[in-house]
């Protein structure tokens, strides 16, 4: 199968079992997504597909080879960090770090979603334009779980990029 | 994962035929059921058919006084739509409830009602919305569709394309989520009708299930503070035991009607 991810295009040849987790992971050399629960359940495998984000471990290589995918990997690089990648050093939002990549993958997605205008449970419903509080910061991020509880600083640096209109 | 056949339908004839073409097979959507329980060997199939290239599947619209939408679309759709939330705003903030962001961009409606899992959202809005459900076997009453636990009246090989929500005149649903999970611990979505009140309860027992008690006392215009379900009919596990899930069903009860809109 052909698959595109971070802008480069794959031939690869995949067992149809393989998740497009362990494809990025095992075939591909792209490390940066995390396996942690394999269930859908923490989000630290997280990654964009057509801007949408997912859980990569829950899905099947075989079904995205029409799909743009983009991983932490083709967010930023250590020379040129990603706005939140940098906001996530300058404001120490992690620990072990196991979880951020997913976290970070996870919250370029919700800025994209939160500037669509699309709602969660925390925005006032009928109002267009979402304030990004922390509450409504964190809501949207449920689905990423951080077991060093790094969530105070998570939200900070996310409110800094999100405050910067990136 | 045991190993498996992955094939591609492009129209529901040609699901059809891929999965009558022997062995055990699956349909696959979102398919965030179906996989874990393929890691975990409950679910087997010699077949995979991904059945998100069907043309259609996924549309939304409203036909008088039903709200249709279709077994493909993903809950975070549901949730912004503007027609779901101009016909029937309760139904788009359950989508919202649903697991968690990354979940509702990739899980759908037709997966979520046909593996009838106890603690799901959308059976209990296809009770409480008197719902038809469509397949490409005929037409189901949501009150004929949900048998028990993980189990539908589907025959095998049966697929749904879309779901027919009836338009209530006001409805609600209230869910105390598992703070982990996200799953309901007890939702009860309460729907008015010009007819008659309509309420349906999920999370607390093995399967959905409408609290006709309830839709009396609201028809009679009586309080519901005194109402409580029978626990021995209702679920204990290490969440929850049946009292305390009886008495939140009670409480749900009361959130979902002050809110109705």
């Amino acid at each position: 199968m052909r698959i595109r991810i971070n802008g480069d295009t794959h031939e690869v040849d995949v067992d149809v079992r393989t998740s497009l987790l362990d494809l990025l992971r095992e075939h591909l050399g792209l490390t940066g997504s995390k396996k942690g629960c394999d269930h859908g359940q923490c989000g630290a495998c997280t990654v964009l597909i057509n801007g949408r984000r997912i859980n990569s471990c829950l899905t099947l290589a075989v079904m995205h080879d029409d799909d743009e995918i983009v991983t932490i990997e083709g967010l930023g690089s250590p020379a040129a960090l990603h706005p939140l990648q940098a906001a996530f050093v300058r404001h120490d939002g992690f620990q072990c770090g196991y979880c951020t990549p997913g976290q970070i993958c996870s919250a370029v997605g919700m800025l994209d979603e939160v500037a669509k205008g699309w709602p969660s449970l925390v925005s006032e419903p009928g109002t267009d334009a979402v304030a990004l509080t922390d509450e409504e910061i964190r809501e949207r991020m449920s689905g990423n779980l951080c077991r060093c509880s790094a969530y105070p600083n998570i939200v900070d640096a996310i409110r800094d990029v999100a405050g910067a209109g990136a | 994962m045991r190993e498996f056949e992955f094939t591609r339908a492009t129209s529901l004839d040609g699901a059809a035929e891929q999965f009558a073409s022997g062995g055990e097979a699956a349909f696959i959507a979102g398919g965030h059921t179906l996989l874990p329980a393929m890691k975990s060997r409950l679910r087997m199939p010699d077949r995979l058919i991904d059945i998100t290239g069907i043309p259609g599947l996924d549309r939304i619209e409203r036909d008088g006084d039903r709200l249709w939408i279709g077994a493909t679309a993903r809950h975070a759709t549901v949730a912004d739509d503007a027609t779901v939330k101009s016909a029937i705003p309760s139904l788009a903030k359950l989508a919202l409830l649903i697991g968690d962001p990354q979940v509702r961009n990739r899980g759908t409606l037709g997966g979520s009602i046909t593996n009838n899992d106890p603690a799901a959202d959308y059976p209990a809005a296809c009770l409480a919305l008197d719902a038809t459900i469509e397949t490409t076997g005929g037409r189901y009453q949501a009150d004929d569709f949900f048998l028990g636990m993980f189990t539908t009246a589907l025959a095998d090989g049966e697929i749904v394309t879309r779901v027919g929500f009836r338009l209530p005149q006001a409805g609600a649903y209230a869910k105390f989520r598992h703070p982990a999970s996200r799953y309901a611990m007890v939702a009860v979505y309460v729907a008015r009708f010009v007819d008659g009140w309509r309420v349906a309860v999920t999370g607390a027992a093995p399967a959905v299930f409408r609290w006709t008690g309830a839709e009396a006392a609201l028809a009679a215009g009586q309080p519901t503070d005194g109402l409580l379900l029978d626990p021995s009919e209702l679920n204990s596990d290490i969440h929850a035991s049946a009292e305390y899930r009886a008495h939140l069903c009670t409480v749900m009860l009361a959130k979902a009607v002050a809110e109705l809109v």
